[in-house]
């Protein structure tokens, strides 16, 4: 019988999304299942308390590929970013330090704690550009093949080391220190301050089980900057009406070009006939069949969950099983009735409309990873907090705001098991809201309404196992052609018919729909589809 | 030396970037900030408010009022209803452009005109013959643009819904507390928004309880280089800018008509004389040299060239208005007069003069680029005006506030 479809893509996330509109737009017929009732997986806005919208997980888009903004015209399809401006960290002994667009203002702000530090900073800038410059091809294609000898493939890899090659002497060094130092330990290359250095380290362990201290966080550092590289785009920012706003004008973009978009839609399995993905089987048993099936979960849940061992290479299942997902965060999601002031730079002013890192030292950070090393949350943990209703008057009622607090480290495997997280849960919020209120006192006090995640409510509300919200961590082991698995880092799988194309694929996590688009092209190369 | 604005008490000590400029002979703030973005944010996202003072205004009173501006004006303005705003422009005997700006009308025999440039002399000269006595109302006369999507939230605080229900490009009188004020749907952003008008003296009370009312609605108080980006996303002409005032021109090929600068639709021929007609009547039948049109240019062409440098693509942060070369096939074929970066549409955006054999949509020009000091051109493509166009620009209080899709 033939199916109705070319393709069926599994989860609606904004990768599956961006997938399926790449498909549609080449004229294939596209079906999009989605368990949960809203688009978006990671990537969703929902109005969780009447009035408040809440970007329930990822909160800042980052990395998104300014070539798909532009492929899927994502902008007249309503997306509207509003760029941040401010990094600010206020400091428990009353000092604080900001961050902004105005370089001047940056220099002075830092040069109150170390006026080296302020010169060297725009150094720093322009380097982790240059390098970055070097990386971003490695993002916006699919991952080199170091072990194939086809001629093509060859030559994208030279490609690659020409550019490395290419670097002046000074910056190859630093490229090598990069790929193998620990975030903290490449900083002190750098800065002296620890105020400075602290919320500058944390891009290496955002959604890792690792510290600041701990080897190869360094390379994550650079991921910051290539979001740097399309900094004209200014693409950092708040989607207007939350992050799901994202994936709900890349889900217009793909249903414009036809694709069919269900929600509630849970796959049970995927149809292995004969070595083959056939199609998949829902929840309540109806079973739908297409050419394609395009995982938009991640690995394991994929190979593991979905498809099962006993379809699959044992090399791969045992890789699946050692993948490294270890989720270590928990978002904190708060409706205020009103804005309470920082103790350390009061007033309601800019330096709110940007992120907010509770970050005061290295240490700090260390200390939040030793509790989660040995199986606790941490009792102070860095928080990244952000007030979109401060730029985007349409998440909240008029002088009400939202806050969204990303919380590490909340460690999966916590001690009494994850799935304890349930009766740790509320502790959890309030230890977040008791690390906030020392620097914003009358914060509890404005609570009107708080949702807690912890990584068991990620992994059982948003199907990211093991609450890892990259699917999979970024090291260095788990990226490139070594993402999910070596063998199978484009977007192919051992089975016919069976694609991925979310997260846990090359380039990896983060709002950036890469690996969507990436597989898409991947697929509609190969010329089966 | 520019002179200060009724407001100046107001937006002084909040330009803490000093960034200034003049316009029409007063202090204008250029952004309060050093970078105007968060201001452009505020225009569209929540709402802003500028001060537009320095805008000419002239009050035209009396039984002829309506004959003197349909005489002065392309447009009919005896077909203007008590209550309405009109967008136009006026033009000298051969039919070229002036000015341009609004004209509302406030009462049955009473209208009030804005001008980009001083035009008491012109309205005056023109007056004769008519029982019409015009104003000048420019330093009386003090002017607050809110505009965004929050506007109307901010102006029903302010002067109640009534007031805030106001369709697009109509006007009411309104109060605020104990100020007196015209309330136009009016703005130069292209998007929803008002300006609000009410005599000098008390210009800053009423800049105050705006301020007041739009606290919890996102108010940011924004300069002219926000303006200007959201002006040229709504495609709207700046006069001297994308165009030459007829008597700015020392030679007639600086000009243009108002079918050069696509403003055809508000050129009514089918009446009785006015400043111009002969002229326009016979473009009109023969057709007209350039046309005025919108340009998008291709991302990948400029991300290429930049490329070539190994220079990562720069983005102008503010609009430009320095006039530049466009082609097709080797050869100039117009200019470009202003463009930005647009944040919204995540476009680089032009308004250019083109030969109208080159303007029709979907035209493929070449724009000249400079990229570390060396000449280059870029690919564009022209495009419908507005650029951006949200649905509430026109929409209904009540009606859905998004800007669709
Ligand atoms: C708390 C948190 C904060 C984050 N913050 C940021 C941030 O600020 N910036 C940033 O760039 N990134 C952030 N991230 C990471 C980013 O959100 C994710 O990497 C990205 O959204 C993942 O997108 P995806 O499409 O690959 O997968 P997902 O978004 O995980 O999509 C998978 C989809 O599949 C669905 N699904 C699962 N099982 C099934 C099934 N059996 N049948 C059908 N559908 C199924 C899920 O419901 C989901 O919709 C954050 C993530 C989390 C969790």
């Amino acid at each position: 019988m033939a199916s109705p479809y070319d393709a069926i893509v599994v989860g609606g996330g904004h990768n599956g999304l961006v997938c399926a509109a790449y498909l549609a737009r080449a004229g294939r017929r596209v079906l999009v299942l989605e368990r949960r009732a809203v688009l978006g997986g990671a990537a969703v806005s929902e109005e969780v308390f009447p009035g408040f919208t809440f970007s329930v997980c990822s909160y800042v888009v980052s990395l998104l590929r300014p070539w798909i903004l532009r492929d899927l015209e994502l902008s007249r399809h309503g997306l509207r970013i509003l760029p941040l401006d401010c990094s600010f960290s206020p400091l428990p002994d009353g000092r604080s330090l900001a961050r902004w667009g105005d370089p001047e203002r940056t220099r002075r702000e830092i040069a109150a704690f170390s006026p080296a530090d302020a010169e060297v900073y725009p150094e720093y800038g322009r380097t982790m550009m240059q390098m970055g410059r070097m990386v971003k091809p490695l993002i916006d294609a699919e991952a080199p093949r170091p072990t194939s000898l086809h001629p093509a493939h060859l030559l994208e890899i030279l490609g690659h080391g020409r550019r490395l090659n290419a670097l002046p002497r000074h910056l190859r060094t630093r490229f090598l220190q990069m790929m193998t130092m620990s975030a903290a330990d490449f900083l002190d290359l750098w800065f002296e301050s620890d105020v400075l250095k602290a919320p500058m380290s944390v891009s290496g362990i955002i959604g890792t089980y690792q510290g600041v201290r701990s080897p190869g966080t360094a390379y994550v550092l650079l991921h910051h900057y290539m979001g740097e590289i399309d900094g004209a785009f200014r693409a950092w920012g708040f989607a207007q009406g939350g992050t799901g706003a994202v994936s709900l004008a890349i889900a217009a973009a793909a249903r414009e070009a036809g694709c069919e978009i269900r929600t509630e839609a849970a796959v049970e399995r995927v149809v292995v006939r004969g070595g083959t993905a056939r199609g998949v089987v829902l929840s309540d048993g109806e079973e739908l069949h297409a050419r394609a099936v395009v995982s938009g979960v991640d690995p394991r849940l994929t190979f593991l969950g979905l498809v099962g061992a006993e379809h699959l290479p044992d090399d791969l299942c045992s890789r699946m099983r050692r993948f490294k997902l270890r989720g270590s965060s928990g978002k904190v999601n708060l409706a205020l009735d009103h804005l309470p002031e920082f103790t350390s730079r009061p007033g309601i002013g800019p330096h709110m409309r940007g992120d907010v890192a509770i970050a005061p030292s290295i240490d700090y950070l260390e200390r939040a990873f030793d509790d989660a090393k040995y199986g606790e949350p941490s009792r102070r943990p860095y928080i990244n907090m952000v007030i979109p209703s401060l730029s985007d008057p349409t998440v909240a009622p008029p002088g009400k705001h939202v806050m969204s607090c990303f919380v590490q480290y909340a460690p999966y495997h916590v001690n009494g098991g994850p799935q304890t997280w349930p009766e740790r849960r509320e502790a959890f919020g309030d230890t977040v809201l008791e690390t906030l209120e020392e620097h914003m006192p009358g914060l509890t006090a404005a609570v009107l309404h708080r949702q807690v995640l912890t990584p068991w409510d990620l992994e059982q509300e948003f199907g990211l196992s093991e609450g890892n919200i990259f699917h999979g961590e970024l090291s260095l082991d788990q990226l490139a052609f070594l993402r999910p698995a070596p063998g199978w880092a484009h977007y192919r799988t051992p089975l016919a018919g069976l694609w991925m194309c979310a997260s846990g694929t090359h380039p990896g996590g983060g709002l950036m729909g890469a690996p969507g688009a990436l597989a898409a092209r991947a697929m509609l190369a190969e010329g089966s589809l | 030396m520019p002179v200060e604005s009724p407001l100046h008490s107001r937006t002084a000590p909040l330009c803490t970037s000093y960034r200034w400029k003049e316009w029409a002979g007063r202090y204008a703030v250029c952004s309060y900030q050093t970078s105007a973005e968060s201001e452009y944010l505020a225009l569209r996202h929540a709402c802003g408010l500028l001060d537009v003072s320095p805008l000419f205004k002239y009050e035209i009173r009396g039984p002829d009022a309506a004959a003197l501006l349909s005489w002065v004006w392309t447009r009919d303005v005896t077909r203007l209803a008590e209550g309405s705003v009109a967008y136009g422009c006026w033009c000298d005997e051969r039919g070229k452009v002036v000015d341009d700006g609004t004209v509302c009308r406030l009462g049955p025999d009473r209208y009030r005109m804005t001008a980009a440039e001083p035009t008491f002399r012109w309205l005056a000269r023109q007056a004769r013959g008519f029982d019409a006595e015009v104003t000048d109302e420019s330093a009386s006369v003090a002017a607050l643009a809110l505009q965004g999507p929050s506007s109307r939230a901010v102006l029903t605080e302010l002067c109640g819904e009534e007031t805030a229900g106001l369709g697009f490009f109509r006007a009411a009188h309104a109060r605020s507390g104990s100020l007196e004020l015209e309330v136009t749907r009016t703005g130069y952003t292209g998007d929803l928004g008002y300006e609000l008008w009410i005599s000098a003296d008390r210009a800053v009370e009423l800049w105050d309880a705006v301020v007041a009312a739009g606290r919890d609605h996102g108010l940011v108080p924004a300069g002219l280089d926000a303006l200007d980006i959201t002006r040229i996303e709504a495609g709207f002409l700046l006069a001297g800018v994308d165009y030459v005032g007829a008597r700015d021109a020392l030679i007639p090929s600086l000009t243009s008509s108002p079918f050069e600068l696509d403003l055809g639709w508000a050129v009514h021929l089918e009446r009785g004389p006015f400043v111009g007609r002969d002229a326009l009547v016979r473009e009109a039948r023969e057709g007209s040299p350039e046309t005025l049109v919108g340009l998008v240019a291709d991302w990948e062409a400029i991300e290429e060239v930049h490329e070539r440098y190994g220079l990562p693509p720069s983005l102008p942060t503010q609009a430009w208005r320095e006039p530049v070369p466009v082609y097709a096939d080797g050869r100039q074929v117009g200019r470009a007069t202003s463009g930005t970066w647009s944040p919204t549409l995540k476009q680089n955006l032009a308004l250019a003069t083109v030969d109208t054999a080159r303007a029709a949509v979907g035209t493929r020009l070449e724009l000249e680029a400079t990229v570390a000091f060396e000449r280059h051109t870029v690919p564009v493509t022209v495009v419908e005006r507005p650029f951006f166009d949200p649905p509430r620009k026109k929409g209904r209080a009540g009606a859905d506030e998004g800007e669709g899709s």
